[in-house]
């Protein structure tokens, strides 16, 4: 790995970013749509319920906000990727001596930059507007953040993959895959309220694990150690799962020819 | 017959065979490439060119054969090899929403170019495009976009060099400049040139020697004055046409003459 060729990747993308303000409006925008949306809707439950529940549905907020730490992981990796296809960048990069680690581990960098950002503005909206502070989480945070970053890039890395196999005609899945497993990763709801068929399907994902931490961490203070060891784990297999699935696909591109055809159609 | 070239081998495929679905696109295609010279791959559309510039830079894999580059195989030394080649191609872009600066400036640091701002400056002099720096890339005409292409092509002091139809869509004036410009920096710098074009002009005047393809195959090979020689057409252009239409390069009566 050479660092030199990732800080010049991941200089192209500051650029990109500093030459498009809409590319940042759009890091901030719809995270601030859905924070306004959940926020709003946390406001009206706990109007309309007993205090106790009112106070407990403010992790609503929390999975919003850290659902959001994860579907911008998981893009930093995907639309990097995609802005070299729509640029025709991807055979210049591919023609230089750049190694699909170097270039995967830029998009991983430009994920965290992204992470970054929507994350200081999801919280101090969310605590200047719902009065829920996310830094109630402490040094929880830290763990629930860099496991569900690990998810989001894999996610990311699985995204890129999907898409160098079947082209354009699959960028789609760039936005979409996150929310496949949206509905199984208890988000916005506890795992034992799920339906008995998928919690054991729900304990198979990393995310379950830190949703389930935060919702502990915000109703006791604490959490139990095993689901961060749990949801290490499961990063690590799936980590390890998209990077081999991303880098056979890169081969089979190059095997089938498809490369080519791809960065300059 | 031609005096072996005595040259460093810097480029070489040996029996280099690649199907699609059965059919292919290169059949047992070899070739060396030596420093200090300007090789032309010619071809009608889907004789193999692009198919052999794409093996040739690891970008499609061979069915079958070995590309050596520096003496060293490609397919283990892929990296090794591309920090000391570049490619230029009409049908790539650097990225259109940055400035003209900010993309070399990002190949530059890729290619661990030293004092980047200063080769990029004198790489765009050479080229006449110093005003171009600050312009947006995705804003520049065709001829302007080319050169740029060719500055981020010889930002690292290539050895090897593939230019794929690098004057394709430009106007006769830019085409001259372009041609001059690459013959020019080749030449102080001995570097090995792979050109396709389907512009005899650029041929003729930028290459020591072509190879034609036709069906994945070398129809002939020589320089482009030898060719005319040896085909019963009065121009190279001519010989174009007659291996894109026939697959070879003399006529019937004449070849039953050849001795």
């Amino acid at each position: 790995m050479n660092f030199r060729i990732i800080s010049a990747l991941v200089l192209r993308y500051l650029f990109l970013y500093t030459r498009s303000p809409m590319r940042l409006v759009e890091l901030v925008f719809w995270p601030v749509v859905d924070l306004v949306v959940w926020g709003n809707v946390t406001v009206f439950i706990q109007r309309n319920t007993n205090p106790a529940f009112g106070n407990e549905i403010l992790f609503l907020l929390g999975a919003m906000i850290l659902w959001d730490i994860m579907f911008r992981a998981q893009q930093g990796v995907a639309i990097s990727f995609l802005e070299d296809v729509w640029t025709r960048n991807l055979l210049n990069v591919f023609v230089a001596p750049v190694r699909a680690t170097e270039y995967v581990s830029a998009t991983f960098i430009v994920g965290m930059l992204r992470i970054t950002v929507t994350a200081v503005v999801l919280s101090l909206i969310s605590w200047f507007g719902y009065s829920f502070n996310i830094f109630q989480l402490e040094w929880w945070l830290i763990p629930f953040f860099a496991n569900l970053m690990l998810f989001g890039w894999s996610l990311g890395m699985i995204s890129t993959a999907l898409i160098l196999r079947w082209g354009q005609a699959a960028e789609s899945l760039a936005w979409a895959i996150p929310f496949f497993f949206q509905p199984v990763v208890a988000v916005f709801y506890p795992v034992q309220d799920m339906p008995a068929w998928s919690q054991p399907i729900a304990w198979c994902f990393p995310p379950t694990y830190i949703f389930e931490g935060m919702r502990d961490v915000m109703k006791t203070g604490t959490m139990k150690w095993d689901y961060l060891w749990y949801a290490a784990a499961l990063n690590i297999v799936f980590m390890a799962l998209a990077g081999w699935l991303f880098l056979w696909i890169l081969n089979l591109t190059r095997k089938r020819g498809l490369l080519t055809k791809f960065a300059t159609q | 017959m031609p005096a072996p070239d005595a040259r460093e081998i810097i480029l070489e495929a040996r029996d280099l065979t690649r199907e699609f679905d059965g059919v292919k696109a290169l059949d047992r295609f070899s070739f060396q490439l030596h420093r200090g010279e300007v090789l032309g791959l010619l071809g009608a559309n889907g004789a193999g060119k692009t198919t052999a510039m794409n093996c040739l830079l690891g970008l499609t894999l061979p069915t079958s054969g070995d590309i050596f580059a520096f003496g060293l195989p490609l397919q283990k030394h892929r990296i090794a090899i591309l920090q000391r080649a570049n490619f230029s191609s009409a049908y790539t872009a650097l990225p259109g929403n940055l400035l003209v600066g900010q993309n070399l400036i990002v190949f530059a640091k890729i290619y661990g170019v030293r004092e980047p701002k200063k080769k990029i400056a004198e790489l765009m002099e050479l080229l006449e495009i110093s005003h171009l720096a600050k312009r947006v890339t995705g804003q520049l005409s065709a001829g302007e976009s080319t050169r740029v292409n060719l500055v981020k092509a010889f930002l690292n002091d290539p050895e090897l060099l593939m230019l794929d139809e690098p004057t394709a869509s430009l106007d006769p004036d830019i085409a001259d400049k372009v041609r001059k410009v690459v013959r020019k920096v080749q030449r102080e710098r001995n570097i090995g040139i792979l050109y396709t074009s389907h512009n005899m002009r650029d041929i003729e005047e930028v290459c020591d020697r072509v190879i034609f393809l036709h069906k994945g195959k070398i129809v002939c090979e020589g320089t482009p004055t030898d060719i005319v020689a040896q085909s019963s057409s009065a121009t190279l252009e001519d010989v174009f046409i007659k291996i894109a239409r026939d697959g070879e390069i003399i006529d019937e009566p004449q070849k039953d003459k050849a001795p």
